[in-house]
């Protein structure tokens, strides 16, 4: 009798197979391993940096943002942007910012869980993770577009500064500045994260494809 | 290179003022790799300024009111009245000898010191944000000039008086001179730790009834001592309006002055042990006990010196005389062993041991007309400015320093012109145990012809002298005109020796305590607030490009202190306040929190604004002060 839980997880292997065929099944596991590490390790690292360049700061300003946390010179932006009446930093994606930490161990959790889960709903498993980066900058761009699109029309420079998109990559520029944004080590580490987690996919369904519909068709 | 020609030859440039041009020039944003602290004569004030690009880069308020640091404008205004002599406001100085602050006879960067002439008396400044942190008025006399020297490791700041008076400047007529008339110097003890002198633990000692003069701590060799001219050693008391001698005639009589030799360390134990006088508030080692005890000696000098300069290794001491064509060099060794073998040739007219002449003098050298002030290379030269000759003599030394010179022993090699009347000169760490030659700044009284005619009043020429090179060869290679003052002596440091702070540490900083004010104001804490007591404290924030509170309500006779941060992280975001009629202006750094107290006397509409082009929107960044007549 298969249960649910057997159907959902998929058919097991015997550990004859297992050690004669380790690279065949062993493949999934492991890539889905190097995904996790590389998640954690991201965890430590900036996401996205900012740099503003102008003529009366030589070292340009600075902002980093990590997964948790926006250090650098973000008071001083601030007390800049003030200027043209963009709210603080501080307010931007201040959700996103508390539970990004545990979001991100829930992904490695989840990656653990679907090294046992030999079936198609693995791949469900894994998703989330492996679009990750991709809606970590969409999150950040509708941020900097709310931000950037709703200036306080009383601000000192709100005639001279019209609203404005600021650019979430690449490079932008607003009165003196220019904006230059850059993904950080961790955010390419997710994105690696990303490609490793397409291919463990591809491991996965062939090493257990075959598996499943022959158990499919056992029953 | 063939621009360079034809506008060489536009301007009627020579090589020789090219190749002066390419040393000292400084592309924008290229720095300078010396720092020369001078003093700012009757500025009162403290001058930076960078070698070898000759560039005056911050003057730093000392004894004088300064706008745009805020000095005495509601900030340091206690400081300033720490010095008051006799409780009447003096609100300028007259700085003639800065001493930066050195570690085993180096300088360290940490402070610096000068003294004040007119009033007798000292500041502190820390080279952490360039502030004046103390100012000390001496209690015995009213004039000084032997200071600020400090000892090797800036345990003492010496400060020797200048005009003998009697104590504390009381009333006494001249005819009574010899007997009440006073000659002293001062030791203050410097706190290291706490950045401030320590009035508790400094002492003075009494001098002869000289115009002592000129000082210098000895080092190494002669570590333990220190040197002091003197003028006026015959007792002179002028009286030109009575057919008397003039000063400058009856002071110039005898052939010889006398150079005070001052065991300070063993100065250290009297005092310690209690061996004072209380005079003025303050204990003095007096001249008997100071005999007693074997700290003061003679020996003579040639008349009128000025400079009393201690070697590198602190072996020599150099001491000329103005109104003799030599320099007349002292063998430490010689000096120490008279004083334990009693070699006198007697004693002047107060009981003090005059050491033999003959029995102390190294080597004596003629350099050319007014010898003034010496200062040492690194390479066995030393140099002495020639006021009457307006010259800068380059000659040799000899003992174990006579082998890193192509020359003979104790020889003039050479002499700069200098334009012109040349009073002290400062080469890069030339009064150190480590000399580092390379630059010499001949500080000239007049300028005479160098520069525009500036009105009748005219600007100080400030020469730089390269000295990198051995021999008959020392150019001048720049001339600044310094318009602000009269500098005296001034000290020349490697820039890099100094950390100077860029913006103060922490949000609500507070310089006089060099530390955070827990009462400073920060954002979301700004209000006015009536105390019980009838007092008012305003808790101000500023940043570009608002006050806040903008809107101040005060009713006539309130007491108020006005408490603002500025709390910008950026360099050089500086905000100025300023208020109109109550006589207030401050400067706030990055960090910066002050305290501003006055009673809101008179009444009336008063904008206040930010006085520092802060950002665009600077005019902007202002506030009504309204007083409420009662
Ligand atoms: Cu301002």
């Amino acid at each position: 009798m298969t249960t649910i839980t057997d159907r959902f997880l998929g058919p097991r292997i015997n550990p004859a197979d297992a050690s004669s065929r380790s690279i065949r099944y062993g493949m999934p596991g492991f890539l889905l391993l190097a995904a996790r590490v590389l998640l954690l390790v991201s965890l430590f690292l900036p996401y996205w940096r900012m740099e503003l360049q102008a003529p009366q700061y030589p070292d340009g300003l600075h902002m980093t943002a990590y997964l948790n946390s926006l250090t650098g010179d973000v008071a001083e932006i601030d007390g800049l942007n003030h200027y043209i009446g963009m709210r603080s930093l501080y307010e931007a994606a201040e959700i996103e910012r508390t539970v990004g930490v545990f979001i991100l161990i829930a992904f490695v959790v989840m990656l653990e869980l679907a090294a046992f889960v030999h079936t198609r709903w693995a791949a469900l498993l894994v998703a989330p993770v492996v679009f990750f980066p991709v809606v970590f900058l969409v999150d950040l761009h509708l941020w900097m577009r709310h931000f950037g699109l709703n200036l306080d029309p009383n601000a000192p420079l709100s005639n001279a500064v019209k609203p404005f998109v600021p650019t979430a990559l690449g490079k932008g520029g607003i009165g003196q500045f220019i904006t230059i944004a850059t993904p950080g080590p961790g955010l390419m580490l997710a994105t690696v994260a990303s490609f490793v987690l397409v291919t463990a996919l591809y491991f996965h369904r062939r090493a257990y494809l075959p598996l499943v519909k022959q158990q499919n068709s056992a029953a | 290179m063939r621009d360079v020609e034809s506008i060489a030859k536009d301007r009627g440039l020579t090589t020789a003022d090219l190749v002066a041009a390419a040393k000292t020039y400084l592309p924008s944003g290229q720095k300078d790799e010396y720092l020369m602290f001078a003093s700012g004569g009757h500025a009162g004030q403290i001058f930076v300024v960078g070698l070898p690009s000759m560039r005056l880069l911050r003057s730093i308020a000392v004894f004088t009111p300064e706008p745009w640091q805020g000095w005495g404008f509601g900030v340091g205004n206690d400081i300033l009245a720490e010095g008051f002599p006799k409780g009447k406001a003096n609100l300028w100085g007259d700085t003639h000898h800065p001493a930066l602050s050195e570690t085993n006879g180096d300088y360290d960067g940490q402070f610096v010191f000068i003294n004040d002439k007119i009033n007798a008396r000292v500041a502190v400044i820390d080279l952490r944000d360039w502030e004046t942190k103390q100012i000390v008025k001496n209690p015995l006399t009213l004039s000084d000039h032997g200071g600020t020297f400090v000892t090797p490791n800036t345990e003492y700041i010496i400060e020797g008086g200048q005009y003998a008076s009697p104590w504390g400047s009381e009333y006494v007529p001249i005819s009574e001179y010899k007997e009440e008339y006073k000659g002293s110097v001062t030791l203050w003890k410097f706190d290291r730790n706490r950045g401030r002198i320590d009035k508790d633990q400094s002492f003075a000692i009494e001098l002869p009834p000289y115009w002592q003069d000129l000082s210098d701590a000895g080092k190494l060799a002669s570590d333990g001592y220190f040197f002091m001219n003197s003028l006026n050693t015959e007792l002179a008391t002028g009286g030109i309006q009575d057919k008397k001698p003039p000063f400058e005639a009856g002071a110039s009589r005898n052939a010889t002055d006398f150079l005070h030799i001052i065991d300070w360390r063993k100065a250290e134990q009297v005092f310690k042990a209690g061996k004072v006088q209380e005079i003025e508030g303050f204990p003095v080692i007096t001249l008997k006990t100071a005999l007693a005890e074997g700290l003061l000696h003679v020996t003579p000098e040639p008349r009128s010196p000025h400079g009393v300069d201690v070697a590198p290794k602190g072996d020599f001491i150099v001491v000329s005389g103005k109104l003799d064509p030599h320099v007349t060099i002292y063998s430490t060794d010689k000096i120490k062993k008279a004083i334990e073998s009693k070699t006198y040739s007697g004693s002047d007219g107060f009981g003090v041991p005059i050491l033999d002449f003959d029995s102390v003098v190294e080597a004596r050298i003629e350099v050319g007309l007014g010898p003034l002030h010496t200062q040492f290379g690194p390479d066995g030269y030393a140099y002495t400015s020639l006021y009457l000759d307006s010259a800068v003599a380059r000659w040799t030394m000899g003992g174990s320093y006579g082998s890193q010179t192509p020359e003979p022993d104790w020889t003039l090699v050479h002499k700069t012109p200098v334009h012109y009347n040349v009073g002290h000169i400062a080469a890069a760490e030339g009064d150190t145990v480590s000399p580092d030659g390379k630059y010499l700044v001949s500080l000239n009284k007049w300028s005479v012809d160098r520069f525009i005619q500036t009105g009748p009043l005219l600007p100080q020429n400030l020469q730089l002298i390269d000295i990198s090179k051995q021999g008959a060869n020392a150019p001048v290679i720049y001339d600044m005109a310094m318009g602000v003052g009269e500098p005296h002596y001034a000290q020349i440091i490697k820039a890099d020796k100094i950390n100077a702070w860029a913006t103060y540490p922490e949000v609500g900083w507070d310089p006089q305590e060099q530390n955070i004010n827990p009462m400073a104001p920060k954002p979301k804490m700004e209000r006015v607030q009536r105390n019980s007591d009838g007092t008012v404290d305003i808790f101000m924030t500023a940043v570009r490009s608002h006050f806040n509170p903008e809107h101040i309500y005060l009713k006539q006779g309130d007491k108020v202190r006005w408490h603002i941060t500025n709390i910008e992280r950026a360099v050089d975001a500086t905000h100025g306040f300023a208020v109109p009629v109550y006589n207030i202006t401050a400067s706030l750094e990055p960090g910066e929190n002050v305290t501003i107290e006055f009673t809101a006397d008179t009444p009336g509409t008063f904008p206040f604004y930010c006085s520092e082009f802060c950002s665009a929107l600077h005019l902007e960044m202002m506030g009504y002060l309204m007083i409420e007549p009662d």
